[in-house]
């Protein structure tokens, strides 16, 4: 395939909000525009890890959800290998998975349950399901009689991981991954990091990661995008990163990034 | 490899199943629903075999068949609303656990998608109802002797095309409407139990209920089982009947599934799918 796993260009995406403006009247609620993403391009070639960093509300979300057919833009173009995310939705949804910060499922179901009816939406029958699921919770290190036990009765973190599972479970080509490792204890997250390069080992898969966790964006990524409202500030290696700016460890360059808009951000906040 | 078409079947079927692995978690819910159906028509059964000590029972008034017309009524009801119901809930329900997103992210047409929820709601409140019926037929010995039960099937199954596009216009609310949606089906599923013709004919209706009563397809699926159960019209009999519902249907489910797919683009638009960012 020569078509990049990922090219965005010129997209926008703005919320619309009704406020009051502080001091107006009660009934009187104007329409205001929330923009959280800039102009953005993006190219990213298959194979590889991408992270994206950014304060919170910077917009990587946002970016997650327009990749995953989730959110229209508002202008501009957003293709998946090739495939466009609005005009070719079906297309693009059997090339993407994702994981979000909070684990989605039926809580009344067991993991087992909700991962068949993940993985029949995919096309694959629950015989090759079955063996697939406990292979991918041993690997994150989740014990067998968690799968049969309402995913209410788990922790957040196991939760975490069988999200984590769900997802390497329909062998997507891009896996968009919203901060998957937050909420898990230190040895988890080094579990989870491990599966993603054992599976990167088994076959070609582009990863879209975002993150907090400065150490992981290190460890995981071949390149390194910073946002902040909506702008790409930063896009190369961590080294290059690092280089650049002088930094030790990528997260001084996050906060010589940031730190130049961090006033203008608390302003906003308390106009709020 | 497994072809689009083996795709959407597995989904169709996944879709299914999801739900009886939600029943089989929720039996106790489902017990207490099913208690609550056999109670609710019962309590219709008993009001007609009360109407006699109100002194209803004189001159041409034929309390068994009065009884049989609103325990027709019930069972009916009980079917109809629990298939719109649980389609029109599907939405709201993976709103408020969290997974809508990752049901429209999955490479599934909508059609599939909705198509799989109603089928599952037809077979389950086809299932369900039949319980009920059966203690009602126990408890009130019912006479299906002037009964033509064949004309009886046909209208109920013809009726599933327009109440399925009804259950799919239905469960856009609470796309449209994160807050209030579901509450808003309650108030459409209240609206069409009032102008259906139910528990009366719908002749006693002020004309703009009664107009409304005629535009709605559940009249003419209740006004068919009727004639079929009543008066032993038969399937031929029920023919025109048949051609209302089906032309109903007709309209209703690409409508539905139009209103939908429009819904659909506007959440994502809006970025209503989900309510936190
Ligand atoms: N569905 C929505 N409706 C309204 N506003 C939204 C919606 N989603 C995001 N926003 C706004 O867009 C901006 C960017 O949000 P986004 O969720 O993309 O940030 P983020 O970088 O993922 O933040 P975090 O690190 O906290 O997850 C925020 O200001 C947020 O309030
Ligand atoms: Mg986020």
């Amino acid at each position: 395939m020569s078509s990049p796993a990922i090219e965005i260009r010129g997209v926008r995406k703005a919320f619309r909000r009704r406020e009051r403006e502080s001091g107006a009247p009660w009934w009187r609620r104007g329409w205001k525009d929330k923009v959280a993403l800039h102009e953005l391009d993006l190219t990213v070639e298959p194979g590889g890890v991408t992270g994206i960093l950014g304060p919170n509300g910077s917009g990587k979300s946002t970016l997650i959800r327009i990749l995953g057919t989730l959110l229209t833009p508002d202008a501009g173009t957003a293709k998946v290998f090739g495939c466009d995310v609005v005009t070719d939705a079906l297309q693009v949804r059997r090339h993407v998975n994702r994981v979000s910060v909070e684990a989605a499922f039926f809580k009344e179901l067991s993991p087992w349950e909700n991962m068949v009816y993940a993985s029949r939406l995919y096309g694959n029958t629950s015989r090759q399901t079955r063996r697939r699921v406990i292979e991918i919770l041993d690997l994150l290190g989740l014990s067998k009689d968690v799968v049969d036990q309402p995913m209410k009765q788990l922790s957040r973190g196991q939760q975490q991981k069988v999200a984590i599972a769900r997802s390497f479970l329909t062998a997507p080509s891009l896996l968009l991954m919203d901060e998957p490792t937050t909420g898990l204890d230190p040895r988890s997250k080094k579990e989870v990091q491990a599966v993603l390069d054992t599976l990167r080992a088994e076959r070609e898969i582009t990863v879209l990661l975002c993150t907090h966790d400065m150490d992981e964006a290190a460890a995981l990524c071949d390149r390194v995008l910073m946002l902040d409202g909506g702008h790409v500030l930063a896009d190369g290696t961590p080294d290059e990163l690092c280089a650049r700016h002088g930094a030790g460890t990528l997260e001084d360059v996050f906060m010589q990034m940031t730190g130049k808009t961090l006033e203008a951000d608390e302003a906003e906040e308390v106009t709020l | 490899m497994i072809g689009v078409r083996g795709s959407e079947m597995s989904a169709l079927f996944g879709f299914a199943e999801r739900q009886l692995y939600v029943y089989k978690r929720y039996w106790v819910w489902e017990v207490v629903w099913l208690f609550y159906s056999i109670v609710s028509v019962l309590s219709i059964g008993f009001l007609a075999s009360g109407l006699s000590s109100l002194g209803a029972g004189g001159g041409s008034f034929d309390l068994r068949k009065a009884q049989l017309y609103l325990l027709i009524g019930a069972l009916l009801w009980g079917y109809l609303s629990l298939v719109f119901m649980e389609a029109a809930y599907a939405i709201a329900w993976e709103r408020w656990e969290g997974t809508i997103e990752y049901t429209f992210m999955a490479p599934v047409r909508r059609v599939t998608h909705l198509m799989g929820i109603c089928l599952f709601a037809i077979v389950y409140g086809l299932g369900r109802t039949f319980i009920v019926l059966l203690v009602a037929i126990a408890i009130f010995d019912i006479d299906f002797s002037h009964a033509d039960i064949a004309g009886a099937l046909v209208v109920l199954a013809a009726s599933m095309a327009p109440l399925i596009g009804l259950a799919i216009l239905t469960s856009v609310l609470p796309l449209l409407s994160p807050q209030k949606g579901e509450q808003m089906s309650f108030a459409v599923q209240g609206f069409m139990l009032l102008v259906s013709g139910v528990y009366y004919p719908l002749t006693v209706l002020p004309w703009p209920l009664e107009l409304a009563g005629y535009a709605s397809p559940l009249t003419y699926a209740l006004a068919g089982m009727r004639s079929s159960l009543l008066q032993g019209a038969t399937a031929a009999d029920q023919l025109p009947t048949v051609a209302i519902l089906l032309g109903m249907g007709v309209v209703l489910i690409p409508l539905g599934f139009a209103v939908f797919t429009w819904a659909e683009r506007r959440a994502k638009r809006l970025g209503l799918l989900k309510r936190s960012g």
